[in-house]
């Protein structure tokens, strides 16, 4: 297969994954691995450089979308930047010392862990549970608009949330990922803020995130441009894509094939980290 | 904590950052389109080699080695320029927030946002810890 027929299929495998990752909330950046990986013969590291730079593409796209909304907290997303900026950074540093094999197994454990996140729908958040020092002195607190007009919220947990943010920066540098399933969870389970504030705040710190660790790929030469041009167009193609045909719906069996998919390359991606066929 | 005059700005802060993000997006990803024409029509039949893992040359890795080859419209580096905006988007918007937050004289918020640009900054600038 001569580069440009691969460079054709490589576009079109990632414009699915993006279609389908914008659908059902998962993220194409976390099957674009994987897809290169297994089923395309692509080293790690150039699919992680590839996968990494998708996912700027994509949450940047649809930040551009959501931001008007009003339900992004700049100031929450902007505090913990501090967090997953510095994570990134060193997850990136990590990934040049780890062996290809611990990253691939690295790579399905937190696939699986994303897949298992998906499915969880609803949110106990939303218990207001009064005013937090921290949280007040850094301004955190704010509001949303919901159908009854606009509620107020309080962030609580702030530590528990920082600490959790620079692990998810961590594993977004280590592994080209967004991190977006644990972004959520940090800000919807320990900080307590409401779900939708916290899927779109998690959003827009996706692709400051992954601008921090893909500046080190770059200069350590793991974004190769030839194999970066198709997953990067394809990605952003198929997300926007998947935004336009179904708004807001969350077609229930189409995340359950999409979740048994995920978990079929998590185990692969194990199986192959353990026996180092990569 | 929005008190009327600081919504009102937000309201056109934000609508300034949407704008910001999606022509960034579209822009890198023309380059990136017509990088990668003139990459397929010159490379298109050779075979490809991304089984085996090398590590970009210099001329694909540092910022003035991409400049320089894009202006000599290379393909591939072409490719890397779009990359480049792309990765950039991001950071203008975060350069773009402190200049917000200045005009609404939140010093607290100015220096938080500072230091998120400084990590950015030292990442694109090689990062190496």
């Amino acid at each position: 297969m001569n580069i440009l027929e691969l460079t054709l299929l490589i576009g079109l495998g990632s414009l699915a994954a993006g279609f389908l990752g914008a659908m059902t909330g998962l993220g194409g950046g976390i099957v674009i691995t994987p897809l290169l990986t297994l089923v395309f013969g692509v080293d790690i590291r150039y699919a992680i450089g590839a996968s990494l730079v998708s996912v700027i593409a994509t949450s940047s796209g649809a930040a551009a979308a959501y931001v008007k909304e009003g339900f992004t907290n700049i100031r929450i997303g902007m505090f913990l930047e501090i967090a997953t900026t510095v994570g990134a950074v060193v997850g990136a540093s990590v990934a040049s010392r780890l062996p290809v094999s611990a990253i691939s197994i690295i790579f399905g454990i937190v696939l699986l862990g994303s897949a298992y996140a998906s499915t969880r729908t609803a949110s106990k958040s939303g218990s207001d549970g009064g005013l937090d020092r921290t949280a007040a002195l850094l301004k955190l607190d704010s509001t949303y608009p919901t159908s009854q007009g606009v509620k107020t919220y309080h962030v609580r947990g702030v530590p528990a949330g920082f600490s959790l943010m620079f692990v998810a920066g961590g594993l977004s540098g280590l592994l080209g990922i967004g991190s977006g399933a644990l972004k959520v969870i940090a800000m919807d389970q320990a900080m307590r803020i409401p779900f939708k504030v916290s899927t779109t705040t998690s959003n827009f710190m996706i692709g400051v995130t992954a601008a921090a660790s893909a500046g080190v790929y770059l200069q350590r030469g793991y974004i190769d441009p030839g194999l970066t041009m198709p997953v990067m167009l394809g990605v952003a193609l198929g997300a926007l894509l998947g935004a336009r045909v179904l708004p807001r719906t969350r077609t229930s069996l189409l995340r359950v094939i999409f979740g048994i998919v995920v978990a079929v390359l998590a185990f692969e991606m194990i199986y192959h980290g353990i026996t180092g066929r990569l | 904590m929005n008190r009327p005059s600081s919504a009102w700005t937000d309201q056109r802060v934000e609508g300034f950052v949407a704008d910001l993000l999606r022509s960034g997006v579209g822009v890198a990803s023309a380059v990136v389109a017509f990088g990668g024409i003139i990459f397929l029509t010159r490379h298109g039949r050779a075979m490809p080699g991304y089984g085996h893992f090398m590590g970009e040359p210099l001329e694909y890795r540092s910022i003035s080695g991409i400049i320089m080859g894009a202006a000599s419209l290379h393909g591939r580096n072409l490719i890397q320029l779009g990359l480049l905006l792309l990765i950039g988007t991001p950071i203008a918007r975060v350069a773009f927030s402190v200049v917000a937050f200045a005009y609404e004289r939140d010093r607290l918020y100015v220096v938080i946002t500072l230091i998120v640009l400084a990590v950015l900054l030292f990442s694109l600038a090689g990062g190496h810890l």
